[in-house]
């Protein structure tokens, strides 16, 4: 499959997947949800692969869904918008989560609906100065999804999380900065490289166990103290049985620098 | 230290009165096919009169414990094919094995590799693990205890959700409605099911075997009767060595030492 409404390359390391309807904000169709779906697929089967880095093309990040797949006619039934839920939006937010190594996104612009949701599924933001997230859905009508409402008050509290999901005003990089949202923000013209930058510089790390520190983190939040110790028990057992552990630790020893493998 | 003759299993040697045995037909999800079945009623045969073997870990791969039966042998049978269905006997086999069989089950567990894993004693589930009866979506039904292994351990409702709709339940769900006992990373599945038998291996073997028929003539039969059947066992291991030793190591403040008689 060669793809026409995506971006993807692989280098050193490092996979970049960037949108790329950038007519249309990156917003999603069908057929750029089948190709992020591809390119996932690819991402887990190539081995080179120990980071991605999310992004999009033009001057915006991704403007969620695209609503001119959904015309929604007066007289008609109603729409089930929890068919392409079902079907892209929530597989993707899992893929993300459950990708096992770092994901970066780099919002280089306007992240409205769906589109700045998706962000928050990643591991770390980065965002341009001039990018701005809202939270479109309740302008016409709609609950944020992707998981926004999952995300949101974990991130930013409940105050700040109802305040953009209920008012939909248009958060500026700044402000997500300071509320804790996102990790940075960027000029615009530097932000994809320092996306990289930042990135390749993960690519070299111990991935294995930064994919376990990324289960236990996302973890969190549903587990009581007890059940978190365990599963934190369980994921060092299973980082301790990895190559970059020894690795690690034999260097340390040595006083050298590591060689991490990823696995 | 794998000790197979087996085209689609590994056999692994027991290790601490354990054995593994892993499906391996990863072509094809370890779909069950006539052979994948007839070598694991051989393999479970054999199990049952080596006294180095006290329990049985069953496990798949990554990706799946067994997603289901061979739907292109099936497809060659006729109604006449069906009614001599040699499978059936190796079924059986599967299900007379009186030892401990726990299930280690990551990814899927559908159709006719549910059927199997619902087999085994204890399951132990990856969280990713998914089980489901599909069947009803190529117009048959499950046929090797799916519809009753399932309600037996589900209950009614989801039961008859999972046969009538296809549509399988997370491991979450199937925790929540007790076809499952632990949900583990799934790197860990392996491990935590191998400890449980491990456990019940340093156990006296005869009251294993006969706690084990218990609750498997209990399932099936009516409370006088299952109860019955309990008092009975209960009595039989009055006369073991076991018995007396494990009251006399618990009286004794140490650990006991079953020799098996």
């Amino acid at each position: 499959m060669s793809f026409e409404h995506i971006v993807y390359s692989v280098e050193s390391g490092v996979a970049l997947l960037s949108l790329n309807r950038p007519q249309s904000l990156n917003s999603f169709n069908e057929a750029m949800h089948l190709e992020v779906r591809e390119a996932f697929k690819r991402i887990k089967k190539d081995k080179q692969v120990r980071v991605l880095v999310l992004t999009g093309e033009g001057r915006g990040f991704c403007a969620g869904q695209d609503l001119s797949d959904r015309n929604v006619d007066p007289t008609a039934e109603s729409p089930d918008l929890g068919l392409s839920i079902d079907k892209f939006y929530n597989p993707l937010i899992k893929a993300i989560q459950d990708l096992p190594m770092p994901v970066i996104c780099a919002v280089n612009g306007v992240a409205a609906g769906a589109g700045a949701n998706i962000p928050l599924a990643c591991d770390l933001i980065l965002a341009a100065r001039s990018a701005k997230f809202i939270q479109a859905f309740c302008k016409i009508g709609l609950v944020p999804d992707s998981g926004g409402t999952w995300f949101l008050p974990r991130l930013v509290g409940m105050a700040k999380a109802k305040e953009m999901a209920l008012l939909g005003g248009a958060v500026t990089a700044e402000s997500a900065l300071e509320m804790g949202l996102i990790n940075r923000v960027e000029e615009d013209d530097e932000l994809r490289e320092k996306a990289l930058e930042l990135a390749r510089s993960l690519a070299t790390q111990p991935t294995q166990g930064l994919a376990y520190i990324k289960r236990a983190l996302n973890q969190s939040f549903d587990h009581g103290l007890d059940e978190h110790l365990e599963l934190e028990r369980d994921l060092q057992r299973l980082a301790g049985q990895t190559k970059d552990y020894r690795e690690g630790v034999a260097a340390f020893m040595a006083k050298r620098a590591p060689e991490f493998i990823g696995e | 230290m794998l000790e197979s003759t087996y085209e689609l299993l590994h056999v692994y040697p027991p290790v601490k009165g354990v054995q593994h045995i892993q499906l391996h037909r990863p072509d094809a999800l370890n779909a069950l096919n006539t052979q994948l079945l007839g070598e694991l009623a051989t393999v479970l045969g054999l199990a049952e009169t080596d006294d180095s073997i006290r329990a049985v870990v069953l496990s798949g791969s990554k990706r799946a414990f067994a997603a289901g039966a061979d739907i292109k042998e099936m497809a060659d049978r006729d109604l006449v094919g069906i009614l001599k269905d040699p499978r059936q006997q190796s079924w059986l086999a599967i299900t007379q094995f009186s030892k401990p069989l726990i299930a280690a089950v990551n990814g899927y567990c559908l159709g006719g590799g549910c059927e199997l894993a619902m087999h085994a004693d204890i399951l132990i589930a990856g969280k990713d693990a998914q089980f489901g009866q599909p069947e009803i979506n190529l117009g048959i039904m499950p046929g090797a205890g799916g519809t009753q292994r399932l309600v037996r351990a589900v209950g009614k409702s989801l039961a008859m959700q999972m046969v009538l709709t296809g549509q399988a339940i997370s491991a979450q769900q199937a925790k929540e409605a007790g076809l499952i006992s632990e949900i583990t990373q799934p790197e860990l599945t392996l491990q935590r099911a191998t400890d449980i038998a491990t456990t019940i291996a340093q156990k006296s073997p005869l009251a294993v075997r006969l706690a084990k028929e218990a609750i498997l003539k209990g399932m099936d039969t009516d409370l006088a009767t299952g109860l019955r059947f309990e008092r009975h066992a209960f009595t039989v291991l009055a006369g073991t060595e076991d018995r007396n030793e494990g009251i006399k190591a618990f009286l004794e403040k140490r650990p006991p030492v079953f020799s098996g008689r």
